[in-house]
């Protein structure tokens, strides 16, 4: 079958690339850009390790088309990093010990960020309902909850 | 022979403190490659055909229009892999037959569930492969199934293996039976027990299977050479015994075959067995181009292992002042399609954190229709201890005895004799009990439709064959080189924070890596708690080894003799008392002159640990259970457990956290749906429900360190004893809340409303 | 002689003995003589049993010694998940 040409661009960079029609964006990430960090779980959108953001919004990218990213902007795990200096929150998910076999610590990482952008100061609460669409089952979740608000707190200056 | 080293006591300056893990940064920020995160140019992409039946015999399969297919290089089924005598293996927890291995890889005379393999191709592009698969033609004789491990048992129960007579059964049956195995532990004059308690309860209990649950997929990569020689990636908890495993069904050297054990997203005992991994080589060896195979997450629930399903009754009696006089269970655990389940194990670990005189156990080994079972964490007794946990609170009820005190009354201790054979070590089972009374968790008030559940676990632990080495490199720096995988617990920085104890070295100074099967001798599945423990032994024996010639080395530099050289804090130091004064040198310095005084500096160890502690475990858990729709909900949870000596605290929290956050999920909401036909309803996460962040609390820890006497930091594995509480906890805890006693797992929303339904019409007495 | 237990689940394999005594001086002579003793114990000799000497448990420990006042139990193997 043809491929599709595609441009688009990922963490700042511009990319081109091709697919197939039923190729997932995740499956472009992963196959055809070699970004490997964003992971499949499930590829049916239930475990949120695929997250990623599309113009600034939070996706599985599972859930959508390599063909539909044509044009825009998305931000994977590989790009929350600014050079040598890692974002507070993957500094405070080390520091907290918030990852234990780490494959869903990327699409944790990239969901937090999220939802810290929409609310910088939730409770408890807030980002255990935040974060409910990230499965994990290594850890409890307790660990990655305190690394959250902790960031948050750094990240408030509080 | 075997390897014991006794626990010293010191004072420690890296042991127990919560350093970052070496492999973290990578984690973080996507750089960590796991299985399918590998790829090789000119790779091939493997795909699986499997049953849609759940029981079926093979009659043909035509493979010819796939074959034919443009991008289809290669297509193996049962006739590409030889047959396999029964022949017994140790894979850790599960003993595993090579002739059952061979045909759950692949199936040849029959399907035993709904998505076992029948066929495989590779082609140069997923969406080829899945277009081969639909061209193979498969010609079934659909047999009658039989799911329920109590309809399995039955005379005339459909019966999946002609050739399996029921082992352990004198005198040896005729028929074959779905009852693979039965086997009695037993202990005292149990009719003699009963006839002196004052109070006997007596209750049934069933369960669902449930899976490991790991997030990531299986998935592996494999590339055969034309003289023989295979490279394999994959996600695995033990590459040494996948490489046994895989070399023995593929009918090639063991020394042949490479395997690289890649980093690991989730095992739990569930990555101990060997699946896609023959058949990626397989199809390497047939098209002379790699080949990746990566399992969708249909495919892991519909084909590999969950933990069994079963049945048990427990019926324990004790005197009026509440000590146990007897207990007698009967677990009848699914095996899945091939005989093994864990219910070897669950037996043992029944009644161990009692001491009772009068003890039976029977358990059974059932196969059944679905995938072959596979470990999960503490393999079996969640299960039975759901049964036990649970008869012992009604007990403390019935006498008004407080439940943690009622096992205080009755608590195993150092000494105490097992009904399974030995007598137990020094152990920290009173200790935990005690400190969850004296938690304030134990105190804090309680609102309408909230309860409070204790429960307790006990789980052996293990040792087995480890290997490791390390080199001295030339600035100084330590390299460790494991062969225990780290099945993600942290175990790479415990191993490395032992080692720089041991050289009195900063942490950041000693690099841990995994090695693959050729950098090491043997090294069994990080799996039954062991991966700090065995490896942790290893890794200390390596260092001491290596001191020893650092400090013959320094010896021979300062031209002293070898007992008047001291190793303390990273520097070889005159010995008090000493016959000669000398100058010390630090590592590096040694490490710096090493080459030119006769080489390198290295350490090695090979051993067969032994001695690993039992670790015991008490949970509290307050639940709230909303009336109208059934939901119950963690309002708080406690963890109070033995780990013998945390090296780092933070990771041995993550593991107590961890697995009781898995024994919530198998409490209130996993299992597996089947329809009528046999066939998986639910192989997706939407509809097995895993607990998500919202459904948990914060779950407080406390570690209790009952140093285990024959490991050098008094480590006794953690990571498995808290998924075996929660069950039973929970359940009690419902009783408290609303007084209704649910004896099926899981205690999910409709369970619930069905049970107060009844209570509230009178049917039932809790 | 040392004096050699077998836990009751190994019943069925050995005809309903528990109890011997055997002049054995290692694991692996001790495995040896009840192999010869009682053919249907040998698949689990080889891979299922764990040895108790004098409180000490070992597993897969063939060279461990036995001496002539040993207490010897043998019992099922564990592991793990």
């Amino acid at each position: 079958m043809a491929k599709h040409r595609v441009s688009a661009t990922v963490n700042g960079d511009a990319v081109e690339f091709l697919c197939e029609t039923q190729q997932t964006l995740l499956d472009v990430l992963r196959d055809e850009l070699h970004l490997t960090g964003t992971k499949e779980g499930c590829g049916t959108g239930d475990c949120g390790a695929c997250s990623v953001t599309v113009e600034g919004r939070l996706m599985c990218s599972c859930l959508m088309l390599g063909v539909e990213a044509a044009g825009k902007s998305i931000q994977t795990i590989e790009g929350m990093a600014q050079g040598e200096a890692l974002h507070p929150l993957q500094r405070k998910f080390l520091e907290h010990a918030a990852l234990q076999c780490g494959v869903c610590t990327p699409g944790f990482l990239i969901a937090a960020r999220s939802l810290l952008e929409r609310n910088p100061d939730p409770s408890e609460e807030e980002v255990r309902y935040g974060l409910a669409g990230n499965l994990c089952r290594c850890t409890g979740y307790h660990k990655i909850v305190e690394a959250v608000l902790d960031a948050a707190r750094e990240m408030r200056g509080a | 022979m075997s390897t014991m080293v006794k626990y010293e006591e010191k004072p420690l300056k890296v042991v127990g403190t919560r350093p970052i893990r070496p492999d973290g940064v990578d984690k973080v920020t996507g750089r960590a490659r796991f299985a399918a995160d590998y790829s090789l140019p000119g790779q091939l992409i493997g795909k699986v055909l499997r049953s849609p039946h759940a029981h079926a015999r093979l009659k043909s399969i035509d493979t010819s229009a796939a074959l034919a297919l443009p991008g289809v290089k290669a297509v193996v089924t049962r006739d590409d892999f030889a047959d396999m005598a029964s022949e017994f293996a140790a894979s850790g927890e599960l003993t595993i037959n090579f002739r059952d291995v061979t045909r759950n890889m692949m199936a040849r005379e029959k399907v035993f569930y709904d998505g076992h393999p029948v066929a495989a191709v590779a082609a140069t592009s997923e969406s080829i492969a899945r277009a081969a698969l639909k061209l193979i033609k498969v010609e079934y004789e659909v047999l009658p199934h039989v799911i329920d491990v109590v309809e399995a048992m039955k005379a005339d129960a459909p019966i999946l293996h002609e050739q399996q007579f029921t082992d352990g059964v004198t005198p040896k049956p005729d028929k074959p039976s779905n009852i693979a195995k039965r086997m009695v532990f037993a202990r005292g004059d149990l009719e003699a027990g009963f006839k002196q308690a004052d109070l006997i309860i007596e209750h049934e209990f069933n369960t669902k299977p449930v899976h490991q649950g790991y997030i990531e997929p299986q998935a592996c990569l494999a590339s055969y050479s034309e003289d023989g020689q295979v490279e394999l990636w994959t996600g695995t908890q033990g590459h040494f015994v996948f490489r046994a495993q895989c070399a023995k069904v593929l009918q090639m050297d063991t020394g042949k075959l490479r395997v690289t054990p890649t980093e690991l997203g989730g095992g739990f005992g569930g990555k101990n067995n060997i699946y896609g991994e023959p058949l990626a080589i397989a199809l390497s060896r047939k098209s002379q181009r790699p080949v990746k195979m990566v399992m969708t997450r249909e495919e892991v629930f519909r084909a590999t292992g969950p933990t069994s399903g079963a049945n048990v009754k427990v019926k324990i009696g004790c005197t009026k002042d509440g000590r146990i006089v007897a207990a007698e269970a009967e677990l009848n655990f699914q095996a899945g399609a091939f005989a093994g389940s864990s219910v070897g194990m669950a037996c043992p670990c029944t009644f161990t954190r009692y001491d009772i005189d009068n003890v039976r156990v029977v358990g059974h080994d059932v196969t059944v229709n679905r995938p072959k079972v596979a470990a999960y964490r503490a393999p079996g007794a969640p299960i039975i201890v759901f049964g036990v946990e649970s008869v012992i609170d009604e007990l403390a009820k019935a006498l008004a005895i407080d439940p943690i005190e009622f096992r205080l009354k009755n608590a195993a201790k150092e000494g105490t004799q097992t009904y399974y054979g030995p007598k137990l070590g020094p152990i920290g089972y009173i200790e935990t009990l005690t400190k969850a009374k004296a938690h304030p968790h134990y105190r804090a008030p309680l609102g309408p439709n909230q309860g409070r559940g204790v429960a307790t676990g006990f789980w052996f632990n293990i040792g087995m064959e480890t290997s490791s080495r390390l080199n001295v490199n030339e600035d100084g720096t330590v390299t460790l080189i494991m062969g225990t995988v780290d099945v993600a617990g942290g175990s790479r920085a415990s191993m490395a924070m032992m080692v720089a104890e041991e050289f009195g070295i900063a942490y950041d100074r000693v690099r841990p890596v995994i090695g693959d099967t050729n950098a090491l001798g043997f090294n069994f599945i990080t799996a039954g708690s062991r991966g700090t423990f065995a490896g942790g032994m290893a890794a200390v024996l390596s260092a001491r080894e290596a001191i020893g010639k650092l400090r013959q080395r320094v010896a021979q530099i300062r031209e002293v003799a070898l007992e008047d050289v001291l190793w303390k804090d990273g520097v070889a130091q005159p010995a008090p008392g000493g016959a000669k004064q000398f100058a010390p040198m630090t590592l590096a310095e040694i490490a710096r002159m090493a080459g030119k005084t006769g080489g390198s500096i290295s350490g090695q160890s090979e051993i067969n640990a032994q001695g690993a502690g039992p670790g015991f475990c008490t949970h509290i858990v307050d639940v709230e259970v909303d009336k109208q729709t059934g939901a119950v909900k963690i309002l708080r949870y406690t963890i109070v457990q033995d780990v013998g000596k945390a090296i780092h605290p933070a990771y041995v929290e993550g593991q107590m956290q961890g697995a009781a956050v898995q024994g919530i999920g198998w409490s209130l909401n996993e299992e597996y749906f089947y329809g009528a036909d046999g066939v998986l309803q639910n192989p997706g996460f939407l509809d097995y429900r895993v607990p998500v962040a919202s459904d948990v609390p914060f779950i407080d820890t406390v570690i209790v360190e009952v140093p285990n006497p024959n490991h050098p930091y008094g480590v006794r594995g953690c990571g498995e004893v808290s998924i075996i509480p929660p069950i039973a906890a929970i359940s009690n805890a419902i009783n408290n809340a609303v007084g209704i006693r649910l004896r099926n797992q899981p205690m999910s929303p409709p369970a619930v409303l069905k049970a107060l339904g009844e209570a509230a019409s009178g049917k039932t007495k809790s | 002689m040392a004096r050699i237990s077998l836990s009751n689940e190994l019943k069925p394999y050995t005809g309903g003995a528990t109890r011997l005594a055997l002049d054995v001086a290692s694991v692996r002579q001790l495995f040896e003589v009840l192999g010869e003793q009682y053919p249907d114990l040998c698949p689990y000799l080889e891979t299922g049993i764990a040895v108790a000497i004098d409180g000490e448990i070992y597993q897969d420990a063939l060279l461990q010694p036995i001496r002539g006042d040993s207490d010897v139990l043998l019992f099922t193997k564990i592991a793990g998940g």
